[in-house]
């Protein structure tokens, strides 16, 4: 890893990276690109969340579903964890409680193959920093 | 493949679901059949939208109508008028308080999104241990402001503007504190963080550090800019195993970019962080008895003054604040004081995040404007109480805050009001409790906790609280006496009056506040050896009603110890002396021949 050595080079490399998230998110290759992220503090992990990442992982890999499955911090819903939250291409961010094997399953076949929804969304239920 | 055009999402979370929403779903489906729209509309049941005193919910997408108070006889309405014209129903739109208009998209209502993720506002949503998604999301752009652009005393400025206040539960102004030690003379000064959270049902630091850890190693660093620190140290406790192995992680990458070491950003200022462990004693929250432990001297609190800012960690000017205060700090550079300002109520700004525990539907994490009702957060964010049992306490601030009733549901949280309200805001643990809960037993609850937690340093706390405990132990046992509750009182006040630190000097709250609103459960159990609320023990004793006694023989079967004896068709006794109160009798009892007294 090369040292940031000024706030220009921060800004760079701020650059850098929105611009290969924004890539995974809008670029014309990535129509099938799935983005799923797995609420993996203390919470998650005693519910399950381990498993249902590598159960993600290769589920996806198996079906050959292009997907960046990636860990991520409390999302708040401990009632319903383990959480993960799908963003579909071009689509807003879905997020989805109590996901074991089974849900997880669901989830692929019927949510990220077809588009369905399936029950156990959890809505958004804050602002953001930039919506305030 | 089935390509729908239209969802109706129905809201599947308790409170809800206590008012037949599956039911609502079930004739949604069946009038889809019947109308042959099934291929096009789909049903789908959510989690809680947060929005419980108007359930049961449904939402429309994609236009995003918003239908309130939905019963399962509106359903036809609903889909005659909104799936098959396109007309929305207005008498089930939500009607604004203020201006009386139906309001139809969700995302114009202030009331429907009452939390703002601040302190949280990565947590959830970047991946922890890779240091770039932190920096997508605007991480080090705040130290990297800081270093180039601002002047230590601007920076502080700033933060004082800002209101913000500590988040580990006292409320001193942040911007003071840094001030205090930026001021200070000393040739080596630290910045310490706080990550020694010990309340029971507390998890908002852990879930900062385990979600978003870069968001406080930069504060800790723009602390460090401003104050004239070069190290840095987070107090954490080993039970954090995961939020430590995430931070050792963020520091090892923000030394691999420069963030942290020698010329940060080429402004020639130095600055870097170690971790010391913790083993979980509540004491070490205390500033003091935390420098101590870092110390490796026993974690035991001195007296104040003279602060840490002025002689901390080895003998040297120390700022120490909380993970959360830590975590707003970014934010505040980013987007400017007068933005952070504008959040809250007038002396309290921004918002707190509380881990949301006990008798309530969303148990969770949320954060929430300062100024926001305890009924929003108990009714809105956490749907309710569990099991629809009614509200009776929730206690804010952990074993050294009080117990807020009804009274308080409608009181704006925050520092001042909490205070005043007999309480405290604490690090923000929130534990409700329902009409189940004996107040008696909870106020021992919270003793035995600090009576295990007290270092024994100072007379009061030590052997204060264990006779409080001894007190309040003997009420629940049924033993209670004519002048304990006087007893109770003087005790706790002089406990609080000369204890040496916040832990003795708060742990007689939980008693007082409950004195103060539920005289009357200690009346009961001193004066009519009764527990109302039915939980403690020694108090209660289950009764077979001889009319209502069918001799089903459900009990005697039931019963784990044999306590019940009886010949079918005849009324059944319960032997008292053999009887443990499991209560299992009485759940079992289908004719409500059994009483609890």
């Amino acid at each position: 890893m090369n040292k940031i050595t000024s706030l220009a080079d921060l800004k760079k490399i701020k650059d850098q990276v929105q611009s290969k998230i924004k890539l995974r998110e809008n670029s014309d290759v990535a129509d099938t690109l799935v983005q799923i992220r797995v609420g993996m503090a203390t919470c998650g992990i005693a519910s399950g969340a381990k498993e249902t990442m590598n159960f993600l992982i290769e589920e996806t890999e198996h079906l050959a579903i292009d997907a960046v499955v990636t860990q991520t911090g409390c999302m708040g819903y401990c009632y319903a964890e383990p959480t993960i939250e799908v963003t579909l291409p071009g689509k807003e961010p879905m997020v989805f409680g109590h996901v074991d094997k089974v849900k997880a399953r669901e989830i692929i076949d019927r949510y990220i193959i077809k588009g369905e929804l399936v029950d156990g969304i959890i809505p958004a239920s804050y602002k953001t920093i930039d919506e305030k | 493949m089935a390509e729908y055009n239209t969802q109706i999402l129905i809201c599947g979370g308790t409170g809800c679901k206590s008012a037949e929403s599956d039911e609502i779903g079930n004739v949604f489906k069946d009038l889809l059949n019947e109308y042959g729209l099934d291929d096009d509309v789909q049903v789908v049941v959510t989690g809680c939208f947060g929005f419980c005193e108007k359930g049961p919910i449904v939402k429309m997408m994609p236009d995003k109508t918003f239908y309130v108070h939905v019963t399962p006889a509106d359903a036809e309405e609903i889909i005659k008028e909104h799936v098959v014209k396109g007309r929305q129903v207005d008498r089930l739109l939500y009607k604004d308080p203020k201006t009386k208009k139906s309001v139809s998209d969700s995302q114009h209502m202030d009331f429907y999104k009452k939390q703002i993720r601040i302190a949280l506002r990565n947590c959830g949503f970047i991946d922890p241990e890779n240091i770039d998604e932190y920096i997508a999301r605007d991480g080090y752009m705040a130290l990297g402001k800081c270093l180039g652009e601002m002047t230590p005393e601007q920076v502080i400025d700033e933060i004082k503007k800002s209101g913000l206040r500590g988040r580990g539960g006292g409320g001193f102004p942040t911007g003071l504190k840094w001030e205090i030690t930026a001021k200070v003379k000393g040739d080596q000064k630290y910045v310490v963080c706080n990550a020694d959270e010990g309340d029971p049902g507390a998890f908002m630091d852990r879930s900062i550090l385990e979600g978003d850890p870069h968001s406080v190693i930069e504060s800790m660093a723009i602390n460090g800019y401003c104050t004239g620190a070069t190290k840095g140290l987070v107090y954490i406790r080993a039970e954090y195993p995961l939020a430590v192995a995430r931070l050792k992680t963020a520091i090892k990458q923000a030394r691999e970019y420069g963030l942290l070491g020698t010329d940060i950003l080429g402004s020639g200022f130095d600055f870097d962080i170690e971790i010391r462990y913790g083993a979980g004693a509540f004491v070490c929250g205390e500033e003091t008895a935390l420098i101590h432990s870092m110390e490796g001297l026993r974690g035991e609190p001195t007296f104040k003054p003279p602060f840490p800012s002025e002689s901390g960690y080895l003998g040297k000017p120390t700022n120490v604040n909380n993970v959360e205060t830590y975590a707003n700090i970014p934010v505040i550079i980013n987007k400017g004081a007068e933005w952070f300002a504008s959040i809250g109520t007038e002396k309290s700004k921004g918002t707190k995040v509380f881990a949301l525990a006990g008798k309530i539907n969303n148990v969770g994490l949320i954060e929430v404007p300062m100024g926001t009702t305890l009924r929003e957060v108990i009714y809105d964010i956490g749907g309710g109480i569990k099991g629809g049992k009614k509200f009776k306490a929730v206690q804010t601030g952990g074993p050294s805050g009080g117990m807020l009733t009804n009274d308080f549901l409608d009181t704006p949280i925050d520092y001042d009001n909490l205070i005043s309200a007999g309480s405290m805001m604490g690090s923000g643990g929130m534990i409700v409790m329902d009409e189940d809960d004996c107040m008696v037993a909870i106020a021992k609850f919270y003793l035995e906790f600090t009576l295990e937690e007290s270092c024994g340093k100072c007379s009061p706390c030590r052997i204060g609280n264990k006779r409080l405990f001894e007190i309040l132990e003997r009420i629940t046992e049924g033993k209670g006496e004519e002048g304990d509750i006087h007893k109770l009182r003087i005790l706790s006040e002089v406990i609080k009056d000369t204890s040496l630190c916040g832990l003795g000097q708060t742990s007689p709250n939980p008693v007082l506040s409950s004195l103060s609103h539920f005289m009357d459960e200690y009346e009961a159990h001193i004066k009519d050896g009764r527990c109302p609320a039915g939980q403690c023990k020694a108090l209660l004793k289950y009764e077979v009603v001889e009319e209502k006694c069918t001799g089903c023989t459900l009990c005697f079967r039931n019963c784990p110890v044999g306590a019940i004896t009886g010949e079918r068709r005849s009324v059944h006794y319960i032997d008292q002396s053999l009887c443990i109160k499991c209560g299992v009798c009485f759940e079992k009892c289908k004719f409500d021949a059994i009483v609890m007294v």
